[in-house]
């Protein structure tokens, strides 16, 4: 009795594979099959796209060492290019596609292509399988005492149960909390804002109607030389923009605009991205990445995209030297939501 | 002796003195006539400010009005909206006119670039006359647009902090809101970003040069300037729109390509 699929085929089997073979329609050779000269094109042919790849392959070393890095070459279509990058990614590429186009030819034209029957096996096993292993589980269900010792049951669950904790408690060795930086920025009352990468501070006529800028604390140069990376700016890169007083419907605070103009934070709080696709007219700032977009006229309001959050605003003013300041840090985290951050 | 010929010494240091002052100070008035702007007070320039006028009325006072105070856009009366020219300077007429975008073809979202309709003679003449309407930004001097020992290198900071959101990091361009765009800037000569810096043409904001120095336009038009004759080692630059335009190529040309190997593989042999 065959309860394994992969021996030989019974009388029955036998019969369904002759009937499936009867009904196939008839074989029809092909011109390499009845005609040896076509034959033998067909394996001069494959030879020919197999010796054509070596060659490549070769082709490709002495295009490595030739071709000088910087050499140009015009080429139709796709213009002036690099004369190495062309010749290596034609010979490489070749190499590769004309082994695999003889092969394809090969077993087309050449390799026996009978067609033959083979039957399909249902995937389950046997009911008797299955019923004998329902049989073995219960058998030793019952042998253990699983269900008739509940103590042993429990505790053993227990156990398990505890036992990844461990896991969990190792994650607090990956590294230090962030505590509450994720809410500090370089902005404190009295920062100096200068231009962003010149380091030219700004005067409120510095900026024209309509004006954009890109501004950042005067002293991120520094920290940013000190610390050797850049989260100090991904914190605190600000936008300077200034339109008329009047055209401003609402600010984040009290007169947090300096004669119209006003600073936001120039990281998107949708995932972070640097944004500062203004449009002039109409204040609205956009993010390149996902599209949101906010209305700084109207306290840096979120009025599309998939940002949930609105534009943290800066409050600036003037120093006594007349350059633009910020009365005091961002009130709110700056950038994307994460988990602690609460509903401020 | 001796005295006299102290005072002749004397003499002949008061009439060196004095004829350095009359030098420096003739000088300095010869100088000063020269330095400033020309004003507009030579025949040529009350000439050219007439022919402008003349240019206005004919080509751009149905929109901007007759005086160039704006025309309010409204269906009832035939408004055409355009907005005022008062005082938006010479920079601003010369940017819109050499590019074509001035005068509009058809109100759409965005005055698309286009072969201008004017001379460069015309194009002077019409600045120079929405130039007497009110102070506004005046052209780059060719002092200001000399690229020679511009840092490209700082240039190209100041474009990837200030530009590249909206003109892409290769200057191709990209899309705003509402059907309008920030253009390529391919085709912008150097004249033509300074003067759309200091206008801040349509949603363009205005970049000031208190914000961004001369020497800084200086550097970012020489940027920008390199990013033009950039050129493109692997081949086809797919109008350097970065990953969505590369990755559309990938998958249109690379799957039509694998379906088609896909067909030959099983196709029946004869």
């Amino acid at each position: 009795m065959s309860t394994h699929d992969n021996l030989p085929a019974t009388t029955d089997e036998s019969a369904a594979i002759a009937q499936a073979t009867a009904a196939l329609p008839a074989h029809r050779p092909r011109r390499t099959d009845v005609d040896p000269k076509a034959a033998r094109r067909a394996e001069r042919q494959v030879a020919l796209m197999f010796l054509g790849s070596a060659v490549m392959t070769i082709l490709f070393v002495v295009a490595f060492v030739a071709i000088p890095v910087d050499q140009t070459v015009y080429i139709w279509g796709f213009g002036t290019i690099s004369a190495s990058n062309i010749a290596l990614g034609v010979t490489f590429g070749l190499a590769i596609l004309l082994i695999g186009a003889g092969a394809i030819h090969w077993s087309k034209k050449l390799m026996n292509e009978k067609e033959i029957v083979q039957l399909r096996h249902p995937l389950a096993s046997t009911e008797k399988d299955r019923e004998s292993a329902v049989a073995a589980f219960d058998d030793f269900s019952a042998d253990s005492g699983f269900a008739q010792r509940p103590i042993v049951r429990r505790s053993l669950l227990t156990a398990m149960a505890l036992f990844p904790i461990p896991l969990i408690v190792l994650l607090r060795d990956l590294g230090p909390l962030p505590g509450t930086i994720m809410r500090e920025t370089l902005w404190k009352p009295g920062s100096r804002i200068v231009i962003d990468p010149t380091g030219r501070p700004v005067r409120p006529s510095d900026l024209a109607m309509g004006g954009l800028i890109s501004a950042m604390p005067a002293d991120l140069p520094a920290v940013q030389e000190e610390t050797g990376n850049l989260n100090a700016r991904a914190k605190a890169a600000i936008i300077l923009v200034r339109m008329e007083p009047q055209e401003i419907i609402a600010q984040q605070g009290d007169n947090w605009d300096y004669g119209g103009i006003l600073a936001f934070s120039k990281i998107c709080t949708h995932v972070g991205c640097p944004i500062a696709l203004y449009e002039q007219r109409t204040h609205h700032l956009l993010c390149p990445c996902h599209q949101s977009t906010f209305d700084l006229a109207d306290a840096g309001n979120v009025v599309f995209g998939p940002a949930a959050r609105r534009l943290p605003q800066l409050p600036i003013t003037i120093d006594p030297e007349g350059y633009l300041v910020a009365v005091d840090g961002f009130a709110e985290p700056v950038g994307p939501s994460y988990w602690e951050r609460g509903d401020s | 002796m001796k005295k006299r010929s102290r005072r002749r010494s004397m003499a002949a240091g008061i009439l060196m003195g004095s004829s350095l002052l009359l030098v420096g100070s003739g000088y300095a008035v010869v100088s000063a006539e020269t330095t400033p702007a020309p004003e507009p007070t030579s025949a040529d320039s009350v000439e050219q400010i007439q022919l402008g006028r003349q240019l206005f009325l004919e080509g751009c006072s149905s929109c901007h009005g007759l005086e160039g105070q704006g025309i309010a856009s409204d269906n009832a009366t035939g408004g055409n909206g355009g907005p005022t020219l008062i005082g938006v300077g010479e920079a601003a007429v010369d940017f819109q006119v050499s590019t074509g975008r001035m005068p509009l073809a058809v109100p759409e979202a965005q005055a698309p670039r286009k072969e201008p309709l004017y001379s460069q003679a015309e194009i002077a003449a019409l600045a120079a006359y929405v130039a007497t309407l009110g102070p506004g930004p005046a052209n780059p001097t060719e002092e200001q647009l000399n690229l020679d020992n511009a840092n490209i290198a700082e240039g190209g900071e100041i474009f990837r902090t200030n530009c590249t959101q909206c003109h892409n990091f290769a200057g191709s361009g990209g899309a705003l809101t509402d059907g309008q765009y920030a253009p390529s800037l391919m085709n912008a000569t150097p004249k033509q970003m300074w003067q759309a810096m200091v206008t801040g043409p349509q949603q363009m904001p205005v970049f000031s040069n208190e914000t961004i120095t001369d020497e800084d336009k200086k550097n970012l038009i020489a940027y920008v300037q390199a990013l033009k004759v950039e050129p493109n080692p692997g081949g086809l630059d797919l109008g350097r729109l970065g990953p969505v335009a590369e990755g559309l190529f990938a998958w249109t040309a690379g799957l039509i390509a694998l379906i088609g190997v896909a067909v030959w593989i099983g196709a029946k042999v004869r």
